[in-house]
C-alpha cells in the first residue's frame, strides 16, 4: 500500500505544484464532495455549534442571538437535582445489566452453533435467529405489548394457569429492567454471533486435529483453541461497548417506558426528550444532552487508550 | 466441522446442544408465527385462546377494514415514499463523498476526514438538531425524516475504505483515456462497487423503513405519519384508532386483530427482502469490522 502511494505521487508530479493548481485539476473530486460537505456542516456541525443554548436561556422568540447567557446555571441546576442521581443510576444499571446478561450471549450462541456439525440444521437456526435484527424496535415492543398484556396477553395467560396470577410486566418499575434485556436479548443475540462464527470460521482445523492426538478433551479443545480465536474479537466489542456504556437504546427505552415505570425506565436520551420536545425547557436539556456528550467522549477516548494498552490497535 | 472421536458425555452433550438451539429458533419465530395468525382470525377468538399458530376459522376482515381506511394505505405511501427517496439520496451522497476521500493525495482529504470522525464522537444532540430543523422549516415535512440522517458516518468510512482498496491502475488508465475524475467515478469504480453498492442500499433502506424516531420528533401532522409510528400509537397509545369518528359509530371495527395485522403489514417489508438481507448485511459487518 504504502509504496504504492510513492510510485503513485512520483507519477504525477503534485507535490511541485501550488495547493491551488492542484485543487483545480482536482475539480471534479471537490465537486463530487461538496454535498456530502454541506450535508456535515449543516447537520452535524450546525447542531454543534447549537449546543451553546446549554448556556442560555434560549427562548425560540429571541433567537439565538437574542437570549440571554446564562453560563453554568442549567448544570449547577441539573447536578443538584434529584433527577441527575435518578438518571444516573438508572442509565448505569441498564448499562451493567447489559454488559452481563446480553454481551456474553451472542459469544455463548456462536460457541454452541460451532458445535453443531450439520451444516444445514446450523444455517436454519442461523436463518431463524437472524430475523429480528431487522425488525424495528417498533415491531418488537409492539409484539412484546401483545404478549405481555394483562388484558389477554399469552404470557398471563399461561401465568394464570401455572402459578394462579398475573403480572403486570409492562408497567411494573420491577420488570423494566428484566423486560429490557429480554428483548434486547431476543432481538440481538442472534446477529451478534455472525462477527464471532466468522472468527470462528477461519480457524485452522489442524490445531484441532493436534489437540485430539495429544489427547485432549472437548471442552479443553473448547477452552485451548476454540476460545483463543475468538479472543481479540471479543475484546475489542467489549472495549466498543464501553466506550458507548452510556448509550442505552433510546428507542426501545421510550418506547417501554410509561407513567408506572417511568422512575427506572428514565435514561438521560429519554428524560432530554421528555423536558426538551415534550417540556419545552430547551436550553436545560440541551445541557443534559452536553453532559451526556461529554462523558460518552471521555469513555469512547479512554477506551482507545485502552485498546491501544492491550496491543490490539487503536479504535479509530 | 472436526472429525472427533466422541465420548458418552460429548454425545450427550451434542443432543442437547442440537435440541437447545433448536428450541432458540423456535422462540426466535413463534411470535412472529402468533402475530400473523392472530391477524387473520376473529375478535371472539382472540379473546377466547391465549395462543395459536393456526386460527380455528380464517378471516381477512382484519385487513380488509385497515385497508379500508385512510390511515394505513397513506403511512405505508409515507414509508415507501421516504424508504426509496431517502435511501436514493442517501447512497448518492455516501459514494459522492466517499470516492474523492478516498482519493489520498487530494488537498484538505485529512482534514475532511477528522471533520467526519469528530462528529462521530461528538454531535450537538437531539434539542440543537431540532431547533436546526426546525429553523429550516422542515418541521412537519417528509423530508425531515430524511435529511438529518442522510449521511451514516460509519457507512461512508467503510465505502470510503472499499473504493481505497481498488487497484489505483484503473484509475490512472481511465485518465489516461481522457477520463475526468467524475467519468472515473462513474465508469470504472461504481460497476465495480456493485456487492458494496447492494449493502449500504439495504442498510440505509432498512434504516429508513424501520425508523419512527424522527418522525416522533418533527412531526405532529398525523397524515404524515410512517407507518412505524401510526403502528406505535395503534398499539402503545391505545387511544387512537384507525377511521374516522363517524366510521366508528357505524360498526364495530375488529380491534385485536386489527393491531396484529398492522404489525404483519410494517414487517411484510423486511421479510420479503430477508434473504438479501441476511446474505449482504452480514458482509457490511465484516467490511465494518476491517478498519480504514
Amino acid at each position: 500500500m504504502e509504496e504504492a502511494d510513492i510510485k503513485y505521487n512520483q507519477a504525477t508530479p503534485d507535490k511541485k505544484q501550488s495547493v491551488f493548481s492542484r485543487i483545480a485539476k482536482e475539480k471534479w473530486l471537490y465537486l463530487m464532495l461538496l454535498p456530502g460537505l454541506i450535508y456535515f456542516i449543516v447537520f452535524k456541525y450546525f447542531p454543534m455549534w447549537g449546543v451553546l443554548i446549554a448556556f442560555q436561556d434560549y427562548s425560540p422568540f429571541l433567537g439565538f442571538l437574542g437570549s440571554n447567557w446564562v453560563g453554568f446555571d442549567h448544570f449547577q441546576y441539573f447536578f443538584s437535582n434529584p433527577d441527575f442521581l435518578r438518571l444516573l443510576r438508572n442509565t448505569f444499571i441498564l448499562a451493567l445489566y447489559d454488559l452481563v446478561f446480553f454481551f456474553p450471549a451472542p459469544i455463548i450462541l456462536s460457541l454452541l452453533l460451532n458445535e453443531i456439525r450439520i451444516t444445514l440444521y446450523k444455517r436454519t437456526v442461523q436463518t431463524l435467529v437472524y430475523v429480528p435484527h431487522f425488525m424495528s424496535w417498533v415491531i418488537i415492543a409492539s409484539i412484546s405489548y401483545v404478549f405481555l398484556t394483562t388484558s389477554g396477553g399469552a404470557v398471563n395467560e399461561l401465568l394464570q394457569t401455572l402459578i394462579g396470577r398475573e403480572i403486570n410486566f409492562l408497567a411494573s418499575p420491577e420488570w423494566f429492567r428484566p423486560m429490557i434485556m429480554g428483548q434486547i436479548i431476543w432481538k440481538e443475540t442472534g446477529w451478534g454471533t455472525v462477527i464471532f462464527l466468522a472468527a470462528l470460521a477461519s480457524v485452522d482445523q489442524e490445531q484441532y486435529e493436534a489437540a485430539i492426538v495429544d489427547g485432549a478433551g472437548r471442552f479443553r479443545r473448547l477452552w485451548h483453541v476454540t476460545l483463543p480465536a475468538i479472543r481479540s474479537t471479543i475484546v475489542i466489542l467489549l472495549i466498543l461497548r464501553l466506550g458507548n456504556f452510556l448509550d442505552t437504546g433510546f428507542q426501545q427505552i421510550y418506547l417501554m417506558s410509561n407513567a408506572m415505570n417511568r422512575s427506572v425506565a428514565d435514561v438521560f436520551d429519554t428524560y432530554v426528550y421528555f423536558v426538551g420536545i415534550t417540556e419545552g425547557a430547551f436550553s436545560y436539556s440541551t445541557a443534559v444532552g452536553l453532559f451526556k456528550s461529554v462523558v460518552g467522549i471521555v469513555l469512547i477516548v479512554g477506551a482507545d487508550r485502552l485498546a491501544k494498552k492491550l496491543g490490539q490497535g487503536g479504535l479509530f | 466441522m472436526h472429525k472427533m472421536h466422541n465420548t458418552t458425555a460429548g454425545r450427550v452433550f451434542d443432543v442437547f446442544n442440537f435440541i437447545f438451539l433448536g428450541l432458540v429458533g423456535l422462540v426466535t419465530v413463534v411470535p412472529f408465527l402468533y402475530i400473523v395468525a392472530g391477524s387473520f382470525a376473529t375478535e371472539s377468538e382472540l379473546a377466547t385462546r391465549p395462543f395459536f399458530i393456526i386460527p380455528e376459522t380464517i378471516t381477512t376482515d382484519a385487513y380488509r377494514y385497515i385497508f379500508s381506511t385512510d390511515s394505513v394505505l397513506r403511512s405505508l405511501g409515507v414509508s415507501v415514499f421516504v424508504t426509496v427517496v431517502g435511501t436514493f439520496i442517501s447512497m448518492i451522497l455516501t459514494l459522492t463523498m466517499a470516492y474523492p476521500l478516498s482519493r489520498k493525495t487530494m488537498v484538505g482529504r485529512n482534514f475532511i476526514l477528522n471533520l467526519v470522525l469528530f462528529s462521530m464522537l461528538f454531535s450537538g444532540g437531539m434539542i440543537p438538531t431540532y431547533l436546526l430543523v426546525k429553523s429550516l422549516g422542515l418541521l412537519d415535512s417528509l423530508w425531515s425524516l430524511i435529511l438529518p440522517l442522510a449521511i451514516n458516518p460509519f457507512n461512508l468510512i467503510i465505502v470510503k475504505t472499499f473504493f481505497q482498496e481498488l487497484p489505483r491502475e484503473l484509475e490512472d488508465a481511465s485518465k489516461i483515456d481522457g477520463c475526468s475524475e467524475f467519468q472515473t467515478f462513474w465508469k470504472v469504480m461504481l460497476p465495480l462497487s456493485k456487492p458494496v453498492i447492494a449493502t449500504f442500499t439495504l442498510f440505509y433502506a432498512v434504516f429508513y423503513w424501520n425508523d419512527f424516531f424522527q418522525a416522533l420528533l418533527y412531526l405532529t401532522d398525523t397524515t404524515k405519519w410512517p407507518i412505524q409510528l401510526l403502528l406505535q400509537q395503534l398499539v402503545m397509545v391505545a387511544n387512537v384508532g384507525l377511521g374516522d369518528m363517524q366510521e366508528a359509530m357505524l360498526y364495530e371495527p375488529p380491534e385485536e386483530s386489527t393491531k396484529l395485522a398492522v404489525i404483519v403489514v410494517a414487517t411484510v417489508p423486511i421479510l420479503i427482502f430477508y434473504p438479501f438481507l441476511q446474505k449482504h448485511f452480514a458482509k457490511g459487518v465484516m467490511l465494518g469490522s476491517v478498519k480504514g
